[in-house]
């Protein structure tokens, strides 16, 4: 079974969005959606200053199976980027919650945070996609 | 789900492994137990074990079964004359497509034994039962039977210690694509990664208690992806993507394979095939290196220096070469760069010739 922290906040495409004491915000994939992906062989992380929206595709990750787009939780404009990712792609399947965060976003509204799903809503959400029927 | 997919022998012992099952030609498969990756530069580097039971073992026998096999493949089983040795062959249908490409091992005489893939193995079973019609011989598929791949550098001395000592010696004075019977199993030096290494095929019973010692002797136990990463790197043809029956071996770059001598040989295909070969074939399967990030995949579409266009029927990422490879159907005689439509656009690839690498070796000059 997949890690699910608590602390942090979810969208439905398995991205993880968690609000630091600086305001910005740091996205990531959760430990479900690299666990579906398998080993990520590339990174692509958007480049810092450029201006993002809700649902917009700003990264990519692709792995031995697929490429896949991540979204941007939140309004905002981007901060900051993981430029390990681009040499160490797999500390993204190592460690999804830490060192193998995304991206920074400034978001617009620090509040539209709350507008995504919680640990237990998206555990009740990935239960429910693994489940047949 | 899992109620309808048919189960190895290993099933219990892959899941003890923390393998991750998935859904393959109707059969319940590991695809890997962590890290793919890792598991291809194992295999690579040391030795891992495959669990390959899902592989159709059918066994050809009777006083005509040389006859037989000799009209069913378009290389020549007579070719076989070492008890234990193995052939790669193609299967055609009478257009020279390939209806599949199977290993025959020859036992003894009058005793063969093909592995089929498991994806084709209702029609390929049909097809033989069919062609056996005025033969007298015998086909049983030997669903008894499980099967484990040992490949890599250490794959001898590591084999050899789950086995007896004169078993291990003789593992060591084995040939490439030879192999003997030893008891009721057969163990071949033949595999499917590009490395050297051991097929065995073994009673179905017998086969947890080989999987345990390989682990013990430190065999790092490999999936379904790591399987196709190495084969793909060592430039060997997937049935079902780079091959079908519509591709004759002439234009899949499996020549090599059939035996135009001698003459009078009448195998199914023959007269397809000699009028392509004539003609010359207009494709052929050649290998594509990708010079930046990103990933060639299956139907992704090539245009050739030429104005040729082609597509790739297997692609991914090389973990020996640190970025993607992809076998191609492609105008015959392309060479040079060409270009994939990608996510990204446009972009340049490197048309190569099969294998990328072979022996823990990259064998291709692609700039790297």
């Amino acid at each position: 079974m997949s890690e699910v922290p608590s602390d942090l906040r979810y969208t439905a495409t398995h991205e993880w969005a968690r609000l630091e004491e600086d305001g910005t915000v740091t996205v990531g994939i959760t430990d479900h959606a690299q666990e579906s992906l398998g080993d990520l062989v590339f990174v692509e992380t958007p480049a810092v200053d450029s201006i993002v929206q809700a649902g917009e595709g700003c990264a990519v990750v692709e792995s031995v199976k697929a490429a896949s787009d991540i979204y941007a939780p939140v309004d905002g404009v981007i901060v900051d980027s993981n430029s390990r990712l681009t040499e160490e792609p797999e500390l993204v399947n190592g460690d999804p919650y830490g060192e193998g965060w995304i991206m920074r976003i400034r978001p617009e509204d620090p509040d539209s945070l709350e507008e995504l799903m919680d640990g237990d809503d998206y555990e009740h959400m990935i239960t429910e996609e693994e489940e047949p029927d | 789900m899992g109620s309808t997919l048919r189960q190895t022998a290993l099933h219990e012992r892959h899941r003890q492994a923390g393998a991750k099952l998935v859904p393959f030609a109707g059969w319940d498969m590991p695809l890997h137990y962590g890290s793919q990756l890792d598991e291809h530069r194992r295999v690579r580097e040391h030795a891992g074990v495959f669990d390959v039971s899902h592989m159709t073992v059918v066994d050809i026998t009777g006083p005509h079964a040389l006859s037989f096999l000799r009209r069913l493949v378009a290389n020549d089983p007579q070719r076989l004359v070492h008890a234990g040795q193995a052939m790669y062959c193609c299967m055609l249908n009478d257009s020279g497509g390939i209806i599949d490409d199977l290993i025959i091992y020859f036992l003894s005489e009058g005793r063969y034994r093909t592995v089929v893939n498991a994806a084709t193995r209702e029609r390929d079973l049909e097809w033989m039962q069919r062609q056996a019609a005025d033969f007298d011989l015998r086909i049983r598929e030997r669903t008894d039977a499980a099967m484990l791949a040992v490949q890599g550098p250490r794959a001898e001395t590591l084999l050899g210690e789950c086995v007896d000592g004169l078993t291990a010696r003789r593992l060591a004075e084995m040939k490439p694509f030879h192999g003997m019977e030893l008891g009721d199993w057969l163990v071949a030096r033949t595999g499917y990664t590009g490395e050297d290494g051991f097929e065995i095929i073994l009673p179905a019973r017998q086969a947890g208690d080989l999987w345990d010692h390989l682990l013990e002797a430190e065999v790092v136990p490999c999936g379904l992806g790591a399987r196709d990463s190495l084969r793909l790197e060592a430039g060997l043809c997937l049935y079902g993507q780079d091959m079908d029956e519509h591709t004759s071996p002439l234009a899949t770059s499996l020549g090599w394979t059939v035996a135009w001598t001698p003459e009078e040989r009448d195998f199914i295909g023959r007269q397809a095939l000699a009028e392509e070969r004539r003609r010359g074939p207009e494709e052929t399967l050649l290998g594509l290196v990708l010079h930046s990030r990103g990933m060639l995949r299956r139907d992704v579409v090539i245009h050739t220096a030429d104005g040729g266009q082609g597509r790739v029927t297997s692609g991914g990422f090389s973990p020996t070469l640190g970025r993607s490879i992809a076998l191609a159907r492609l105008p015959a005689g392309t060479q040079g760069t060409a270009t994939a439509l990608l996510r990204g656009g446009e972009t340049s690839v490197q048309v190569v010739k099969p294998p990328f690498v072979r022996q823990g070796r990259i064998l291709i000059d692609a700039g790297l």
